[in-house]
């Protein structure tokens, strides 16, 4: 049940006064396998109603974000996610003396454990952020999405845990080939034979650990749609986007909004069982009978939120709202058809710039 | 022993190598070594005005002298 | 005066993408442990040194008594020896009201002299001896039975006592741990656990008081517990309503984590573990709900080991060398390897240099002094610029090590124990060369008093 509007604007484009506020944001690596955080910034930045200083948080010295001066306006690096809370803290701390940060946007899956354990150590310091829990994350974790879907009735393609690659063969029988060979945290590889899915089996624990997932493979078309959930149950926000053409490493070169009832009801089931809180995207597959499976659920924005922007939900710029404790209402429409097309753009900078940054971790 | 021609240093600490586009940090001890290089100083001259200078053994400084000109070879920081 | 001397340092900067761990950076420096200067320390003792913190031990094992107790009423904890069997480490914990939890004779042996009272002496693992078994039977200690074979030999054995032995039964069960640990005990899904115990029941001649199980090591998980306690409170329930057997106590055994990072692990353990609080939580609400009626509820016993006492143990030691690889990777050598240092197989240890160092750090191998390449105790850390006679600390090091560790190449150090005040008391001496030739018997004829070796004259 979504709660009645109070008033008939989204995000106000009044001529008030705007509001000052100072946003930090992770996920800068725009590149081939691009982080949101640039296209998160790119959305912030047409919110009519603030006043932005954009401060960049990197994690490496070459992230295209922290060299997009006009999108980005100060740039810190992170201690690595597996440094841990506590230094993450400490840097955490350090920045917001200096720049006395309002909001932070994390948007790179493996900080988003350490971010979320520290969301009341932040908000003691006046940071504020709008994000899943830690048991939200856990819940739509690829090892737990099967029985979470059971529980929620969404449709999960089978899958099993796999520890040791003897456990392949039985695998194999229960889900058929073509199996879906995947790693504990990223990649996946189609196996069509036990040699090859041994092979992946391998690779894949060597790479992220075990366990490795051996999961049924659905055929049919990619679909992704990305969601804002309140954290009561309700979701601001859906936009669901068909891959048009995609990369060899499996992301969406091109992309369009869709106009179809059942993804958006499938979006909604899934916040309203989690009581999603913030950002997120569900990856999708429709069957040839016209099934929709939920592969995976990303717990943060997609490379692509700018296109919920430009079609008219411009999610990045909620959340921002909803992080400053402003009152957010849900829309009921958006621009089907819309289009994005990636494309890829060599910035220009000098050397010393790359040497600020990887020196002194700051730019 | 020459530190290449065209290497650029600055006094915070970076390196630049235009012939490999290998760019460097070095901290304080290093940065003044280098700049010592730059002025043709000879390395035995060098290492007698930092024994003065700085609290430290002849042992260790010889020590560290040759890791550190064993990386810049590496690096291909000399001639 | 001369300026402080840092050596030179230049390092490449990297333009790679983001990889899965970058480098942990420990560069803090820990000067003191429970306020006494590592300094002090190394010069009274020796390096590498041991050292245990006796406030720490109290404040763990009076904080995991409260986690229990205060969400459930009838607590025990039995320290569990082989985590670490010093004797002044047991007798801490048994001042502070912990049974002894014993895997073998030897373990037997010192739980009796540390003073612990038979009765209050749990008796586990797979290799009793009958001697063992008698004796323990003798002083009215718990026999945690762990295969058949052993539950005959006591019941030969009981019929010459006296007294009926009393027992628990190890059970092994499925709690969705992977792996499995089906190797001891009796298992519950197939049968046998219910089998053994009818035995024992039906015998007449031993006294079933317990049941026990232990499903894992270093677990993250909370969820696997409150399984465990169901399963053993439904086998409990089933021995009072089906073989009118009223079972004294459930023991969960331990598997509790510290906060020590496990290699290969993307998160620090300090972000990971569940604390002793969330693990009491699940197993307390889960026997609430077993059904038992408040006077009935069965005692509770722990096996903590690790979680008491690997926090209040730091390694400290001494830098030897540093050199270059032949991949161009710092490496430094320590005064401590695996052999001390056992659990550095499964633990990324934190390490901190023992004193102030500038903002530089670096990425280093540290190898231990032993002649064998599988001396290493960390692949990668990121450390200020050591230098041989600096020293450092090793954090996290009081469960295994002490009790692990390898007389190996080198002989093993003094351990102290700083007590409340943080007065420092050995509780263990080096190793020295006669000590260790104790042992050792050469046979007559390799004794030709100071001769030289000489060639068989059969071979001229």
């Amino acid at each position: 049940m979504l709660p009645s509007p109070v008033s008939d604007s989204h995000l106000p484009t009044t001529d008030h006064p705007k509001r000052r506020c100072t946003v930090a944001v992770t996920g800068l690596n725009a590149i081939d396998s691009p982080g949101p955080g640039v296209a998160v910034i790119r959305a912030l930045r047409e919110a009519a109603e603030f006043e932005l200083r954009v401060i960049g948080l990197s994690y490496e010295a070459l992230e295209p974000g922290i060299y997009l001066h006009d999108l980005v306006d100060k740039t810190y690096q992170l201690p690595y996610p597996s440094a841990g809370t506590q230094v993450l803290l400490e840097r955490l701390r350090e920045i917001h003396e200096r720049e006395g940060l309002d909001v932070i946007i994390p948007n790179f899956d493996a900080e988003l454990p350490n971010f979320a354990r520290l969301v009341p150590r932040l908000e003691a310091l006046g940071i504020r952020t709008f994000l899943p829990t830690l048991g939200q994350l856990e819940a739509r974790d690829k090892l737990n999405l099967r029985a979470f879907g059971e529980e929620h009735g969404l449709l999960v393609p089978r899958q099993r845990p796999l520890h040791r690659a003897d456990e392949l063969a039985a695998a194999a029988e229960q889900l058929g080939y073509p199996l879906v060979v995947k790693g504990k945290f990223y990649d996946a590889t189609v196996a069509h034979t036990l040699e090859q899915a041994r092979q992946a089996f391998h690779q894949l624990s060597a790479k992220w650990g075990l366990p490795v997932i051996a999961q049924e493979f659905v055929p049919g078309h990619e679909i992704n749609v990305a969601a804002l959930g309140d954290g009561q149950g309700g979701t601001l926000s859906a936009v669901p986007m068909r891959k048009l053409y995609i990369t060899d490493k499996g992301k969406a070169w091109a992309g369009i909004t869709l106009e179809d009832e059942t993804l958006l009801q499938l979006a909604r089931r899934f916040v309203q069982g989690t009581r999603w809180r913030g950002g997120c995207e569900l990856e999708l597959m429709r069957a040839a009978d016209g099934r929709l499976y939920v592969l995976e659920i990303n717990p943060r924005f997609p490379a692509w939120i700018y296109l919920t922007a430009a079609a008219g939900q411009n999610q990045p710029a909620a959340l921002l709202r909803l992080a400053l404790g402003l009152p957010v209402e849900p829309w009921t429409t958006y621009a089907v058809g819309r289009m994005f097309i990636r494309y890829a753009w060599d910035l220009i900078t000098d050397n010393h710039e790359f040497h600020q940054i990887s020196a002194l971790g700051e730019l | 022993m020459k530190l290449r021609k065209n290497i650029a240093t600055s006094e915070t600490g970076f390196i630049f190598n235009p012939a490999t586009g290998d760019s460097f940090a070095a901290n304080g001890l290093a940065t003044e070594i280098l700049q010592l290089l730059k002025q043709d100083r000879s390395p035995a001259d060098i290492k007698t005005h930092l024994l003065n200078r700085y609290d430290v053994e002849p042992r260790q400084l010889e020590k560290d002298w040759d890791d550190l000109v064993a990386q810049l070879r590496d690096f291909q920081l000399l001639d | 005066m001369k300026q402080r001397y840092e050596r030179p340092l230049i390092r490449k900067l990297n333009a790679g993408p983001l990889n899965k761990f970058g480098s942990r950076s420990e560069a803090q420096a820990v000067t003191h442990v429970d306020g006494a200067a590592v300094e002090d320390l190394l010069a009274e003792f020796g390096s590498p040194l041991f050292v245990l913190s006796e406030k720490q031990l109290r404040r763990n094992y009076q904080q995991a008594v409260r986690a229990f107790r205060t969400r459930y009423p009838r607590v025990q904890f039995a320290w569990s020896y082989k985590t670490n069997y010093l004797n002044a480490v047991c007798r801490v914990f048994h001042q502070e009201g912990a049974w002894a939890e014993v895997v073998s004779g030897f373990e037997y042996q010192k739980a009796l002299l540390n003073g612990v009272p038979g009765p209050q002496i749990l008796f586990n693992g797979p290799g009793k001896s009958r001697a063992e078994l008698q004796l323990a039977a003798e002083n009215d200690s718990v026999i945690h039975l762990d295969h058949f074979d052993e539950l005959y030999e006591l019941l030969g054995l009981a019929e010459g006592l006296a007294r009926r032995p009393r027992v628990a039964v190890r059970v092994n069960l499925d709690a969705g741990v992977y792996p499995q640990w089906d190797r001891f005990g009796f298992n519950l899904e197939n049968g046998q656990a219910w089998n053994a115990i009818s035995r024992i029941v039906a015998s007449g001649r031993l006294e079933l008081v317990g049941l026990h199980c232990h499903i894992g090591t270093f677990m993250l998980s909370t969820k696997p517990y409150g399984v465990a306690a169901q399963k053993l409170a439904d086998l409990a329930w089933s021995c009072l309503t089906q073989l009118n057997t009223p079972i004294q106590y459930l023991d969960l055994g331990g598997g509790f984590p510290s906060t020590n990072t496990l290699k290969g692990a993307y998160l620090p353990g300090t972000d990971t573990a569940p604390s002793l609080d969330e693990f009491a939580e699940v197993i307390a609400d889960t026997l609430h709900r077993a059904g038992f009626r408040p006077e009935e509820l069965p005692l509770l016993i722990l096996e903590a080991g690790r979680v008491l006492v690997d926090d209040a143990g730091y390694l400290l030691g001494t830098v030897l060398a540093t050199k270059r690889l032949a991949d161009g990777r710092r490496a430094t050598i320590l005064d401590f390897g695996v052999n001390l240092l056992f659990t550095s197989f499964w633990y990324d240890h934190r390490i901190s240099p023992a004193g102030e160092f500038s903002h530089h750090t670096e990425d280093t191998v540290l190898f231990g002094p032993m002649c064998m390449n599988i001396d290493q105790l960390r692949e990668s850390v990121n450390l200020p610029l050591l230098n041989r006679g600096d020293q450092v600390v090793v954090h996290k090091v009081g469960a295994y090590n002490m009790t692990q560790w390898m007389q190996f190449i080198s002989l093993r150090p003094a351990i102290v124990l700083l007590d409340a005040q943080g007065r420092p008391h050995r509780i263990r001496q080096a190793e020295t060369v006669e000590y260790l030739q104790q042992l050792e018997e050469v046979p007559g004829h390799l004794l030709p008093a100071a001769v030289a070796p000489t060639r068989p004259a059969t071979a001229e």
